[in-house]
Protein backbone atom coordinates (compact mmCIF):
# COMPACT_ATOMS: atom_id res chain seq x y z
CA UNK A 1 0.00 0.00 0.00
CA UNK A 2 2.80 2.54 0.90
CA UNK A 3 4.78 1.51 -2.68
CA UNK A 4 3.78 5.14 -3.84
CA UNK A 5 6.16 6.66 -1.21
CA UNK A 6 8.84 3.78 -1.68
CA UNK A 7 8.45 4.36 -5.50
CA UNK A 8 9.80 7.71 -5.56
CA UNK A 9 12.20 7.50 -2.63
CA UNK A 10 13.91 5.00 -4.83
CA UNK A 11 13.24 7.00 -8.12
CA UNK A 12 14.85 10.16 -6.03
CA UNK A 13 17.65 7.79 -5.07
CA UNK A 14 18.53 6.24 -8.45
CA UNK A 15 18.54 9.61 -10.49
CA UNK A 16 21.00 11.17 -7.58
CA UNK A 17 23.40 7.98 -7.81
CA UNK A 18 23.00 8.40 -11.86
CA UNK A 19 23.32 12.33 -11.66
CA UNK A 20 27.00 11.36 -9.71
CA UNK A 21 28.26 9.95 -12.21
CA UNK A 22 27.01 12.10 -14.98
CA UNK A 23 25.44 9.50 -17.02
CA UNK A 24 22.52 9.75 -19.22
CA UNK A 25 20.12 6.97 -19.20
CA UNK A 26 19.68 4.76 -16.38
CA UNK A 27 18.79 1.42 -18.59
CA UNK A 28 18.22 -0.61 -15.26
CA UNK A 29 17.16 -0.67 -11.49
CA UNK A 30 18.57 -3.79 -9.12
CA UNK A 31 16.00 -3.61 -6.04
CA UNK A 32 16.29 -6.02 -3.09
CA UNK A 33 13.25 -6.20 -1.26
CA UNK A 34 12.51 -8.31 1.84
CA UNK A 35 9.30 -10.29 2.03
CA UNK A 36 8.53 -8.80 5.64
CA UNK A 37 8.37 -5.35 4.21
CA UNK A 38 5.39 -5.64 2.05
CA UNK A 39 6.33 -4.81 -0.93
CA UNK A 40 4.18 -5.52 -4.17
CA UNK A 41 6.69 -5.80 -7.03
CA UNK A 42 3.98 -5.21 -9.59
CA UNK A 43 2.51 -1.52 -7.87
CA UNK A 44 6.40 -0.41 -7.86
CA UNK A 45 6.62 -1.14 -11.54
CA UNK A 46 3.53 0.60 -11.95
CA UNK A 47 4.51 3.73 -10.46
CA UNK A 48 7.74 3.52 -11.78
CA UNK A 49 6.44 4.00 -15.09
CA UNK A 50 4.35 6.75 -14.57
CA UNK A 51 6.71 8.80 -11.77
CA UNK A 52 9.88 7.92 -14.14
CA UNK A 53 8.31 10.06 -17.52
CA UNK A 54 10.80 12.97 -18.54
CA UNK A 55 13.58 11.62 -16.10
CA UNK A 56 16.34 9.87 -17.27
CA UNK A 57 15.19 6.94 -15.40
CA UNK A 58 12.45 6.67 -17.91
CA UNK A 59 12.20 3.25 -19.80
CA UNK A 60 14.37 1.42 -17.36
CA UNK A 61 13.46 -2.10 -16.61
CA UNK A 62 13.61 -2.94 -12.95
CA UNK A 63 14.75 -6.37 -11.58
CA UNK A 64 13.38 -7.58 -8.04
CA UNK A 65 15.07 -9.76 -5.76
CA UNK A 66 13.00 -10.95 -3.25
CA UNK A 67 14.72 -11.84 0.18
CA UNK A 68 12.04 -14.70 2.10
CA UNK A 69 12.22 -14.09 5.65
CA UNK A 70 14.61 -15.91 7.44
CA UNK A 71 15.01 -16.84 11.61
CA UNK A 72 17.59 -17.78 13.96
CA UNK A 73 16.90 -19.25 16.89
CA UNK A 74 17.90 -17.64 20.29
CA UNK A 75 18.41 -21.02 22.16
CA UNK A 76 19.99 -23.62 19.56
CA UNK A 77 20.89 -21.45 16.61
CA UNK A 78 18.90 -23.39 14.19
CA UNK A 79 18.19 -21.09 10.81
CA UNK A 80 15.09 -21.53 9.22
CA UNK A 81 12.61 -19.80 7.78
CA UNK A 82 9.29 -19.70 9.79
CA UNK A 83 5.61 -21.13 8.93
CA UNK A 84 2.63 -19.09 8.21
CA UNK A 85 1.15 -19.10 11.56
CA UNK A 86 4.29 -20.87 13.55
CA UNK A 87 7.49 -19.39 14.41
CA UNK A 88 8.97 -21.63 16.60
CA UNK A 89 12.41 -23.64 16.00
CA UNK A 90 11.53 -26.66 14.18
CA UNK A 91 14.63 -28.63 16.27
CA UNK A 92 14.57 -27.29 19.65
CA UNK A 93 10.81 -26.31 19.07
CA UNK A 94 11.26 -22.93 21.77
CA UNK A 95 10.00 -19.89 20.84
CA UNK A 96 12.05 -16.37 20.16
CA UNK A 97 13.92 -15.87 17.11
CA UNK A 98 16.38 -12.73 16.05
CA UNK A 99 14.67 -12.63 12.08
CA UNK A 100 17.90 -12.37 10.17
CA UNK A 101 16.47 -11.95 6.83
CA UNK A 102 13.42 -10.37 5.53
CA UNK A 103 13.46 -6.97 6.14
CA UNK A 104 15.66 -5.52 3.29
CA UNK A 105 14.02 -2.64 0.99
CA UNK A 106 17.41 -1.40 -1.12
CA UNK A 107 18.59 -0.26 -4.24
CA UNK A 108 21.68 -2.69 -4.78
CA UNK A 109 22.66 -1.40 -8.71
CA UNK A 110 22.00 0.56 -11.56
CA UNK A 111 22.78 0.42 -14.59
CA UNK A 112 23.47 3.10 -16.97
CA UNK A 113 24.81 4.25 -20.71
CA UNK B 1 28.01 0.36 -17.13
CA UNK B 2 26.85 -0.75 -13.30
CA UNK B 3 26.73 1.18 -10.66
CA UNK B 4 26.40 -0.30 -7.19
CA UNK B 5 24.60 1.28 -4.77
CA UNK B 6 23.48 -0.41 -1.63
CA UNK B 7 21.34 2.15 0.00
CA UNK B 8 18.28 2.21 1.69
CA UNK B 9 14.97 3.48 -0.21
CA UNK B 10 14.14 4.84 2.65
CA UNK B 11 17.54 6.54 3.68
CA UNK B 12 15.95 9.88 3.26
CA UNK B 13 13.15 9.23 5.50
CA UNK B 14 15.18 8.11 7.68
CA UNK B 15 17.57 11.31 7.83
CA UNK B 16 14.27 13.36 8.71
CA UNK B 17 13.23 11.08 11.53
CA UNK B 18 16.67 11.89 12.96
CA UNK B 19 16.36 15.54 12.53
CA UNK B 20 12.89 15.03 14.05
CA UNK B 21 14.47 13.12 17.14
CA UNK B 22 16.92 15.53 17.71
CA UNK B 23 14.75 18.48 18.05
CA UNK B 24 12.65 16.40 20.63
CA UNK B 25 15.07 15.36 22.10
CA UNK B 26 16.41 19.07 22.80
CA UNK B 27 13.48 20.18 23.45
CA UNK B 28 12.89 17.10 26.44
CA UNK B 29 10.27 15.97 24.63
CA UNK B 30 9.94 12.11 24.81
CA UNK B 31 7.54 10.31 21.76
CA UNK B 32 5.51 7.64 20.64
CA UNK B 33 4.62 6.55 17.74
CA UNK B 34 1.03 4.99 18.46
CA UNK B 35 0.22 2.13 15.46
CA UNK B 36 -2.46 0.17 15.04
CA UNK B 37 -5.72 -1.07 12.36
CA UNK B 38 -8.40 1.21 11.94
CA UNK B 39 -10.80 0.66 14.98
CA UNK B 40 -8.38 -0.93 17.35
CA UNK B 41 -8.57 2.38 19.83
CA UNK B 42 -5.51 4.81 18.90
CA UNK B 43 -7.47 7.62 20.38
CA UNK B 44 -9.53 5.97 23.00
CA UNK B 45 -6.25 4.69 24.81
CA UNK B 46 -4.26 8.41 23.69
CA UNK B 47 -7.58 10.07 25.67
CA UNK B 48 -7.45 7.69 28.58
CA UNK B 49 -3.76 8.65 28.97
CA UNK B 50 -4.05 12.21 29.13
CA UNK B 51 -7.06 12.20 31.44
CA UNK B 52 -5.17 9.42 33.94
CA UNK B 53 -2.00 11.58 32.90
CA UNK B 54 -2.90 15.29 32.99
CA UNK B 55 -1.77 16.03 36.66
CA UNK B 56 1.64 14.22 36.23
CA UNK B 57 2.96 15.63 32.74
CA UNK B 58 1.96 17.78 29.95
CA UNK B 59 1.05 16.08 26.74
CA UNK B 60 0.62 17.23 23.06
CA UNK B 61 -0.90 14.97 20.10
CA UNK B 62 -0.09 15.27 16.67
CA UNK B 63 -2.79 13.35 14.54
CA UNK B 64 -2.48 11.47 11.69
CA UNK B 65 -5.84 10.01 9.47
CA UNK B 66 -6.34 10.16 5.65
CA UNK B 67 -8.97 13.12 5.80
CA UNK B 68 -10.77 14.68 8.90
CA UNK B 69 -10.22 16.76 11.72
CA UNK B 70 -12.51 14.12 13.82
CA UNK B 71 -10.11 12.62 16.55
CA UNK B 72 -8.14 16.13 16.86
CA UNK B 73 -11.67 17.42 17.88
CA UNK B 74 -11.77 14.89 20.82
CA UNK B 75 -8.42 15.49 22.04
CA UNK B 76 -9.25 19.13 21.59
CA UNK B 77 -12.17 19.16 24.21
CA UNK B 78 -8.91 17.72 26.70
CA UNK B 79 -7.37 21.30 26.37
CA UNK B 80 -4.10 19.39 25.12
CA UNK B 81 -2.11 20.71 22.14
CA UNK B 82 -3.17 18.68 18.98
CA UNK B 83 -2.31 19.34 15.47
CA UNK B 84 -4.17 17.23 12.78
CA UNK B 85 -2.11 15.88 9.71
CA UNK B 86 -4.42 14.61 6.41
CA UNK B 87 -1.94 12.55 4.75
CA UNK B 88 -4.45 13.26 1.63
CA UNK B 89 -4.67 9.21 0.76
CA UNK B 90 -1.30 8.21 2.26
CA UNK B 91 -1.98 5.62 4.56
CA UNK B 92 0.75 6.39 6.83
CA UNK B 93 2.77 9.79 8.00
CA UNK B 94 6.55 9.87 6.81
CA UNK B 95 9.28 11.78 8.42
CA UNK B 96 8.68 14.80 6.50
CA UNK B 97 5.08 15.21 8.01
CA UNK B 98 5.63 15.21 11.16
CA UNK B 99 9.07 17.52 10.61
CA UNK B 100 6.17 20.05 9.54
CA UNK B 101 4.04 19.25 12.60
CA UNK B 102 6.76 19.43 15.00
CA UNK B 103 7.14 23.61 13.91
CA UNK B 104 3.53 24.09 14.81
CA UNK B 105 2.92 22.93 18.67
CA UNK B 106 4.47 24.48 21.34
CA UNK B 107 7.49 21.70 22.17
CA UNK B 108 8.41 24.07 25.44
CA UNK B 109 5.26 23.59 27.17
CA UNK B 110 5.19 19.35 25.91
CA UNK B 111 6.95 16.73 28.38
CA UNK B 112 5.04 13.51 26.51
CA UNK B 113 3.98 13.92 22.60
CA UNK B 114 1.49 11.37 21.25
CA UNK B 115 1.63 10.70 17.10
CA UNK B 116 -1.19 8.82 16.20
CA UNK B 117 -0.42 7.10 12.90
CA UNK B 118 -2.55 6.22 10.83
CA UNK B 119 -4.83 3.36 10.74
CA UNK B 120 -2.49 0.47 9.00
CA UNK B 121 -0.76 -2.29 10.58
CA UNK B 122 1.80 -2.84 7.57
CA UNK B 123 2.77 0.65 6.16
CA UNK B 124 3.85 2.79 9.34
CA UNK B 125 6.40 -0.08 10.59
CA UNK B 126 8.30 1.34 7.17
CA UNK B 127 8.88 4.19 8.41
CA UNK B 128 10.33 5.83 11.21
CA UNK B 129 9.26 9.32 12.56
CA UNK B 130 12.11 10.05 14.83
CA UNK B 131 10.08 8.79 17.89
CA UNK B 132 11.44 6.93 21.34
CA UNK B 133 9.15 4.33 21.59
CA UNK B 134 6.84 2.43 18.44
CA UNK B 135 3.47 1.28 20.33
CA UNK B 136 1.23 -1.07 18.45
CA UNK B 137 -2.48 -1.68 19.43
CA UNK B 138 -3.94 -5.08 18.91
CA UNK B 139 -7.94 -4.90 20.29
CA UNK B 140 -9.54 -8.47 20.69
CA UNK B 141 -12.13 -8.01 18.00
CA UNK B 142 -9.52 -8.00 15.48
CA UNK B 143 -8.13 -11.94 16.48
CA UNK B 144 -5.11 -12.97 17.70
CA UNK B 145 -3.45 -14.64 14.73
CA UNK B 146 -2.90 -10.70 13.87
CA UNK B 147 0.42 -11.35 14.26
CA UNK B 148 1.25 -13.93 11.89
CA UNK B 149 -0.37 -12.02 9.45
CA UNK B 150 1.69 -8.56 9.72
CA UNK B 151 4.59 -10.04 12.06
CA UNK B 152 6.72 -6.62 10.82
CA UNK B 153 4.79 -4.64 13.21
CA UNK B 154 4.90 -6.82 16.05
CA UNK B 155 8.57 -7.63 15.82
CA UNK B 156 9.41 -3.48 16.10
CA UNK B 157 7.32 -2.35 18.81
CA UNK B 158 8.32 -1.73 21.96
CA UNK B 159 4.98 -1.81 23.93
CA UNK B 160 1.92 -3.96 22.45
CA UNK B 161 -1.23 -2.79 24.14
CA UNK B 162 -3.87 -5.43 23.82
CA UNK B 163 -7.74 -3.22 23.97
CA UNK B 164 -10.71 -4.30 24.45
CA UNK B 165 -10.08 -7.40 26.87
CA UNK B 166 -13.94 -6.45 28.58
CA UNK B 167 -14.76 -8.74 25.34
CA UNK B 168 -12.92 -11.25 25.94
CA UNK B 169 -16.13 -13.31 26.80
CA UNK B 170 -17.49 -13.05 23.93
CA UNK B 171 -14.55 -14.16 21.45
CA UNK B 172 -12.13 -16.55 20.66
CA UNK B 173 -8.95 -14.71 21.28
CA UNK B 174 -6.26 -16.78 23.02
CA UNK B 175 -3.98 -14.22 25.06
CA UNK B 176 -1.89 -17.18 26.03
CA UNK B 177 -1.14 -17.96 22.52
CA UNK B 178 -0.80 -14.47 21.56
CA UNK B 179 1.54 -13.21 24.39
CA UNK B 180 3.54 -16.68 23.06
CA UNK B 181 3.92 -16.00 19.83
CA UNK B 182 4.72 -12.40 20.72
CA UNK B 183 7.69 -13.60 22.94
CA UNK B 184 8.84 -15.50 19.47
CA UNK B 185 9.22 -12.61 17.57
CA UNK B 186 9.80 -9.52 19.86
CA UNK B 187 11.84 -10.45 23.12
CA UNK B 188 11.65 -6.56 24.08
CA UNK B 189 8.21 -5.69 23.82
CA UNK B 190 5.80 -5.20 26.91
CA UNK B 191 2.55 -6.38 26.96
CA UNK B 192 -0.87 -4.56 28.33
CA UNK B 193 -4.25 -5.55 28.35
CA UNK B 194 -6.11 -2.32 28.90
CA UNK B 195 -10.15 -1.97 28.42
CA UNK B 196 -10.65 1.95 27.39
CA UNK B 197 -14.57 1.28 28.27
CA UNK B 198 -13.71 -0.10 31.50
CA UNK B 199 -10.82 1.57 32.41
CA UNK B 200 -8.77 -1.91 33.18
CA UNK B 201 -5.33 -2.21 32.77
CA UNK B 202 -4.78 1.73 31.81
CA UNK B 203 -2.36 2.11 35.06
CA UNK B 204 0.28 -0.69 34.10
CA UNK B 205 0.28 1.19 31.25
CA UNK B 206 0.82 4.79 32.17
CA UNK B 207 2.82 3.63 34.47
CA UNK B 208 5.20 1.86 31.85
CA UNK B 209 4.99 5.68 29.95
CA UNK B 210 6.51 7.40 33.47
CA UNK B 211 8.57 4.82 33.94
CA UNK B 212 9.83 4.95 29.96
CA UNK B 213 10.18 8.85 30.18
CA UNK B 214 12.61 8.47 33.66
CA UNK B 215 14.88 6.00 32.03
CA UNK B 216 15.21 8.09 28.85
CA UNK B 217 15.94 11.24 31.47
CA UNK B 218 18.78 9.51 32.84
CA UNK B 219 20.34 8.69 29.32
CA UNK B 220 19.70 11.87 28.61
CA UNK B 221 22.11 13.28 31.60
CA UNK B 222 24.72 10.59 30.82
CA UNK B 223 25.17 11.94 27.39
CA UNK B 224 28.65 13.94 27.16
Amino acid sequence: MHELAVTQSMLDLVLEEANKTGSGKVQKINLVFGELSGVVGDCVQFYFEFLSKGTPAEGASISFRKIPTQARCRECGEVFTPEEFDWSCPKCHRVGVEITAGKELYVESIEVE
Amino acid sequence: MEIKVLKDILSANDQIAQRNRALLEKKNVFTINVMSSPGAGKTSLILETIRKLKNKVSMGVIEGDISSTIDAEKVKREKVPVLQINTGGECHLEAVMVNRALDNLPLDDIGLLFIENVGNLVCPGEFKLGEDRKVLILSVPEGDDKIYKYPLLFHLADAVVINKIDLLPYTKFDLEGFSLALKGINQKARLFQVSCTTHEGIEDWTDWILSSMQLQKRRGRKKP
